[in-house]
C-alpha cells in the first residue's frame, strides 16, 4: 500500500471521492486457500464466472482464462459451482 | 422588529423550525418533545413550510434518515426525549462521524427503569460523547435561540458537526412564559443560505459516503471530529456575538449571576439555575458572596474559560440532574474538577445530584445546601457527594 496520510491530508468524513477507486485496493491477501484452475480441463461453461462475487474470473477474447488473484478472496464459490465432470478448479491452502 | 408572546418551550422550538424552514425533517415523536413535530406538522401540512417531512417507524430511522437527507445536502432537524435519544445513540456516532450538518432538539427525560416520562439529563449526558456539540437552554427564550445559532454553527466550515439543543422536559417544554421572537425575515438573513460542501445527490461528481475504515485510518477521522469539536468552540463565541449584536441577547459558553466576586458559587444547568439565581439573590441580600454559574455549552466543554471564571472561588457546589454510578460525582462536576485542574486550583469542589425524573426542586433545597457549605466553612467537613431531596 502507498505511504499512509495523516488527517489532514484526507477528506472529512471519511468521504472517498473518487467512483470507482476499489480497484486500488487488493483484496487477495485476505485469502487462506486458493483456486488452482485447470485450463486442460475447463468446459467453458462460464459458471464459474457467473458465480464469482468479486469479478474475479479472467475471461480473455470469450473464454476463461484464469484467476484474478489481486481481488479473489478464496470463497471456493468457483470451485463449487464447477460442473463435476469437469472438475477445473481445486481449492489449495494458501501458503504465507 | 421584535415580539413578545407566550410560549411554551415546544412551541418555540416549533417556531424556530418554522422560521429555519428545513428542507427535511424526520421524526418519531416522544413525550415530552411530542409538542414539536406535532405543532410542526400543522406547519407542514398548512404549507407554512417546505420541509419534506418523513414520519418513519422509530427514532432509529429517524436519525437514519435524517443523517441519508444531510449526507443529500439538505437543511436537517429533528427533535426527540429519553428513550428515544437512547435509540437513537448507534447513529449518532454515524451522524458526526460522517460530519452531517444537523439540529436535533433534546427536550430532557429521565431513563427507565422505572419507567418516568419527567424531566432530567441522564439521556443527553448518554449522548455526550458522540460527537454531537451540546447546548442547554435555561427557558423558552433561550431554546429559540440556540436552535437559530445551532444552524450556523453545524453549518459551519471549520465545525460540521451535528448540534443538539437541550431543554428540560416539562418544566421548560410544557410551561408558558414570555418570550421575544424575530421576524422570519430577520431569521433567515441570519441563518443565509445553506450551501452544502458535499451532496450524495451531486451526480457529476459521485461520491461514497458510510465506508468501512480499518484500524490505519479509523484514527485518523476521529481526530477530525475532535478538530471540528475544537474548531467550534471559536463559532460558538463569533455567532453568540453576531446573535447578540443582531438581535439583543448575548450568548457565550455560560451565563455568570452574580460571580465576578462571589465565594460561594454554585454550578448548575438549564431550568434549575433559575431557582438557584433566586437563593443567591437571597443569599446576597444577607451579605453572603454568592454566585452562579450556568454552562450553556457541555460539548465542547469550555474548561480554560470555566477555571478562570472560578479563580476566585472558595467553594463549589456542582448541581447535576443526571448520574453517573459510580463516577466520583455527576457529569457536569467531573468536567468541571477537570476544568480546576488546568488552573491548579484547589478549590474545594462537592458534587450534589438533583431533580431526577423531575423530582422537586425548590428554593429550600438550595438554602439547605448553603447552610452545609456554611457548617464546612467552621468545621472543614462536608459530604463530597450526595443526593438533595431524596429519602432514606
Amino acid at each position: 500500500m502507498s505511504e499512509l496520510k495523516g488527517w489532514k491530508e484526507i477528506p472529512e468524513g471519511a468521504v472517498i471521492e473518487d467512483a470507482g477507486n476499489s480497484q486500488e485496493y487488493k483484496t487477495g491477501t485476505w485469502r487462506s486457500f486458493r483456486p488452482i484452475w485447470y485450463e486442460e480441463r475447463c468446459i467453458q461453461c462460464y459458471r464459474c464466472w457467473t458465480f464469482c462475487p468479486d469479478s474475479s474470473i479472467l475471461i480473455k477474447d470469450g473464454k476463461v482464462a484464469g484467476i484474478n488473484y489481486d481481488y479473489c478472496k478464496g470463497c471456493g464459490i468457483c470451485a463449487h459451482e464447477c460442473p463435476k465432470k469437469a472438475n477445473a478448479i481445486e481449492m489449495v491452502p494458501e501458503r504465507t | 422588529m421584535q415580539k413578545f408572546d407566550a410560549f411554551t418551550g415546544n412551541l418555540a422550538v416549533a417556531t424556530a423550525m418554522k422560521q429555519v424552514n428545513p428542507d427535511v425533517c424526520a421524526a418519531y415523536p416522544i413525550t415530552p418533545s411530542t409538542d414539536i413535530m406535532m405543532i410542526f406538522s400543522d406547519f407542514v401540512a398548512n404549507g407554512e413550510v417546505n420541509t419534506e417531512l418523513v414520519t418513519v417507524e422509530s427514532e432509529h430511522s429517524a436519525m437514519s434518515a435524517c443523517i441519508g437527507a444531510a449526507l443529500a445536502g439538505g437543511r436537517v432537524m429533528t427533535a426527540t426525549s429519553s428513550a428515544g435519544l437512547a435509540y437513537m445513540w448507534e447513529l449518532l456516532g454515524v451522524a458526526s462521524g460522517l460530519r452531517c450538518s444537523m439540529i436535533m432538539t433534546c427536550v430532557n427525560r429521565a431513563l427507565s427503569a422505572p419507567l418516568n416520562i419527567h424531566c432530567d439529563h441522564s439521556d443527553a449526558m448518554g449522548a455526550r460523547d458522540t460527537g454531537w456539540i451540546q447546548i442547554f437552554s435555561e427557558n423558552a427564550q433561550e431554546a429559540y435561540d440556540n436552535i437559530i445559532q445551532a444552524v450556523r454553527i453545524t453549518e459551519h466550515r471549520d465545525v460540521r458537526l451535528p448540534v443538539m439543543v437541550c431543554l428540560d422536559g416539562f418544566i421548560i417544554s410544557h410551561s408558558y412564559e414570555k418570550m421575544q421572537y424575530m421576524e422570519d425575515k430577520d431569521v433567515k438573513d441570519f441563518i443565509g443560505e445553506f450551501k452544502p460542501y458535499r451532496s450524495l445527490l451531486n451526480v457529476d461528481k459521485p461520491e461514497t459516503f458510510g465506508a468501512m475504515v480499518l484500524p490505519n485510518y479509523y484514527m485518523e477521522f476521529k481526530r477530525q471530529v475532535r478538530e471540528g469539536m475544537e474548531n467550534a468552540r471559536q463559532v460558538i463565541l463569533e455567532i453568540g456575538k453576531e446573535f447578540g449584536d443582531k438581535f439583543g441577547r448575548y450568548y457565550s459558553y455560560f451565563e455568570e449571576y452574580m460571580l465576578e466576586d462571589a465565594e460561594v458559587v454554585f454550578v448548575v444547568m438549564s431550568s434549575a439555575a433559575g431557582t438557584v439565581k433566586h437563593v443567591v439573590n437571597n443569599l446576597r441580600k444577607r451579605g453572603v458572596k454568592a454566585g452562579v454559574l450556568k454552562p450553556r455549552v457541555f460539548r465542547p466543554f469550555p474548561h480554560v474559560e470555566a477555571s478562570r471564571v472560578l479563580r476566585n472561588a472558595k467553594f463549589i457546589c456542582v448541581l447535576d440532574r443526571a448520574e453517573t454510578f459510580g463516577g466520583e460525582g455527576g457529569p457536569l462536576y467531573l468536567e468541571i474538577k477537570s476544568a480546576l485542574q488546568t488552573d491548579k486550583n484547589n478549590v474545594p469542589v462537592v458534587s450534589r445530584i438533583f431533580g431526577l425524573g423531575q423530582r422537586d426542586f425548590l428554593p429550600i433545597h438550595v438554602e439547605n445546601l448553603y447552610e452545609e457549605i456554611e457548617a464546612f466553612f467552621k468545621t472543614g467537613k462536608i459530604k463530597m457527594f450526595d443526593y438533595v431531596n431524596v429519602r432514606e
